[in-house]
């Protein structure tokens, strides 16, 4: 309550330490990608991680598109005053995208992704390799239809993303209501496109991995996951800004609200995980228990791992208030929250490709860092050319008064 | 003097109603309780309501029925009479996952009810207790105890300066919509 005197012109400066910081990731990440790339033996394991970054990027940024449509179709006030930081991740989306179609093109191309599809005589009936169970679904698993399906959806999502962003640079320039209701227009049938093509992007990008295996709930099982990825990705940002001394008038309450997302959100991963989970084990039928075979045979630590991170650790540490309301806490648990769903793709995407030869080293950590610097790198540019707060949001001054 | 026990400021509207709250604040007058047909924003802080204590209830209604739930799937499935179904182990955790969620859930609603009626004294088939009617309709009350504060003029005053339509001396605590 009381008088708000906040600076509606204010602006994000990327320089300094952050600047530096994620220059010094990507180095290292191209110096991850150069040795991963210098041995023969280690081109697969060096694919796999690629594709579990891109695939981590891209998620990230689409689920930020995906948040600012929420608000607008939800008509959400509370979060008019932080929605330039989704929007600056939305806008990344184009660059995602192209770095994850060069990767999956790549690693078709040089068979070091996909294999267990896209391989010599899987589907000729008169050779050595011929696979009945790919040979069946090679209409749906073939390189021109699955790559064409990964560019219409991934354009698709980056135009929305891109358009509702520059809807909102519009609102800032012009004022009035039309940049809002265009906003809802589009969000609405954006809503409705990545609802129905978020599960096949998903089955394409990692269930093709292990082509013989499918699972219904996959494709939801990784919206989860990318969702509250994104999330945990936004309230770091958020308390990151305010702890460098911008967006001031973000209060506790929009913590709070956050924290409840991530809490939330991540109950619902597990939700999701445990039907896949539970519905393999109990009818324990062999081509489906072959998945969590092979996790539980050379995975298990990180199976487990998995779990304790992305279920055990928000559950304990968000389901009290004043934990939600705490800046370090919430910054906690969503650094623990984005390494937990690390390790989750890990193990969705190692046991397909390298298969038990997995391991954990500097490619793996090198391209991780690689891409967390260039997603800081292109997301704070982006923050830093538009003013942190629209200005003429129609519900700004409910988020500037927000209080829980 | 009288045998005056509470004191009903009525007001029409909200802020007028914050208003005379700050007045009698101001004046030391300690104000009972309020009741008002809505929510209204930042009125537990001024009247400093402690923080409702529901969750902490949730939480330990929630974990009764979890272990309620085990405990019976335990005595029945793995104690009592253990039957082999596919080869699992005969307390096989996953499979009761779901149905403890239930009951957690069950018991941490059921109790919620409960601890809701137990609060505030309504029961099916009870009258309620309300100190004034149109505290439910379009009035914002403020209640003093009149006992504890004396000065029956000065608060009058004070309510009817800050915008009180009607100011009632009420020798019930409450009345009922009997």
């Amino acid at each position: 309550m009381g008088t708000h005197n906040y600076n509606l012109t204010e602006q994000f400066e990327f320089t300094g330490k952050a600047k530096t910081l994620s220059i010094i990731a990507i180095v290292i990440g191209i110096a991850a990608i150069g040795y991963g790339f210098s041995a023969e033996a280690l081109h697969e394991r060096t694919f796999a991680n690629l594709l579990l970054m891109a695939y981590y990027f891209a998620c990230v940024c689409m689920s930020g598109a995906f948040f600012l449509a929420v608000q607008f179709v939800a008509q959400a006030g509370w979060s008019a005053s932080i929605l330039r930081v989704p929007q600056a991740m939305a806008k990344v989306l184009p660059i995602a995208v192209v770095i994850l179609i060069v990767v999956m093109g790549a690693g078709l191309y040089t068979h070091n992704l996909y294999h267990h599809w896209h391989a010599d005589g899987l589907t000729d009936p008169n050779s050595a390799n011929y696979d009945k169970l790919i040979a069946g679904k090679s209409a749906f698993l073939n390189v021109p239809f699955f790559m064409g399906r990964q560019v219409v959806f991934l354009a698709i999502y980056s135009f929305f993303a891109v358009y509702l962003s520059k809807l909102s640079n519009n609102e800032d320039l012009q004022g009035g209501l039309n940049s809002y209701t265009k906003s809802f227009k589009y969000s609405c049938i954006f809503l409705v496109i990545y609802g129905f093509t978020t599960p096949i992007f998903a089955f394409d990008t990692v269930m093709s991995l292990e082509a013989h295996w499918f699972s219904t709930m996959f494709g939801w099982y990784n919206f989860a996951a990318m969702w509250v990825s994104s999330l945990a990705t936004m309230a770091i940002i958020i308390i990151l800004l305010r702890k460098a001394g911008y967006m001031s008038w973000v209060n506790n309450s929009h913590l709070h609200n956050l924290g409840q997302f991530i809490f939330g959100f991540s109950i619902f991963w597990t939700y999701v995980w445990f039907c896949q989970f539970l519905l393999i084990y109990y009818a324990n039928m062999p081509e489906e228990t072959v998945y969590f075979y092979k996790r539980f045979e050379h995975y298990e630590f990180w199976f487990y791992l998995n779990l304790v991170l992305n279920f055990l650790a928000p559950v304990l540490l968000l389901m009290d208030r004043d934990n939600k309301r705490h800046e370090n806490i919430l910054l906690t648990v969503s650094i623990v929250v984005l390494c937990g769903h690390w390790v989750d793709y890990y193990q969705m995407i190692m046991p397909g490709t390298v298969e038990e030869h997995h391991a954990f080293g500097f490619i793996e950590v090198g391209i991780a860092l690689g891409f967390v610097g260039l997603f800081t790198f292109t997301v704070l540019s982006a923050l830093s050319k538009k003013a942190l707060i629209a200005k003429n949001h129609p519900f700004l001054q409910e988020s500037l008064h927000h209080q829980l | 003097m009288n045998n005056i026990k509470y004191i009903l400021g009525s007001f029409g509207d909200p802020d007028e109603m914050m208003h005379g709250i700050d007045k009698l604040q101001e004046n030391n007058i300690k104000i009972h309780d309020v009741y008002t047909p809505m929510p209204i924003h930042g009125i537990e802080a001024k009247l400093g309501v402690k923080r409702s204590r529901l969750d902490i209830a949730a939480f330990f209604f929630g974990i009764t029925g979890t272990c309620t739930m085990l405990t019976f799937v335990y005595l029945a499935a793995a104690y009592d009479w253990p039957i082999n179904i596919g080869g699992k182990p005969h307390f096989a955790l996953p499979d009761f996952i779901p149905i403890t969620f239930e009951l957690t859930i069950l018991f941490c609603a059921f109790g919620l009810v409960g601890s809701y009626y137990a609060s505030t004294h309504l029961f099916p088939g009870r009258a309620p207790r309300v100190m004034d009617l149109r505290a439910t309709d379009d009035r914002f009350i403020i209640a003093i105890d009149a006992k504890e504060n004396t000065d029956h003029n000065k608060i009058d005053d004070l309510l009817k300066e800050a915008g009180a339509l009607e100011v009632k001396h009420n020798e019930r605590k409450y009345i009922s919509y009997e």
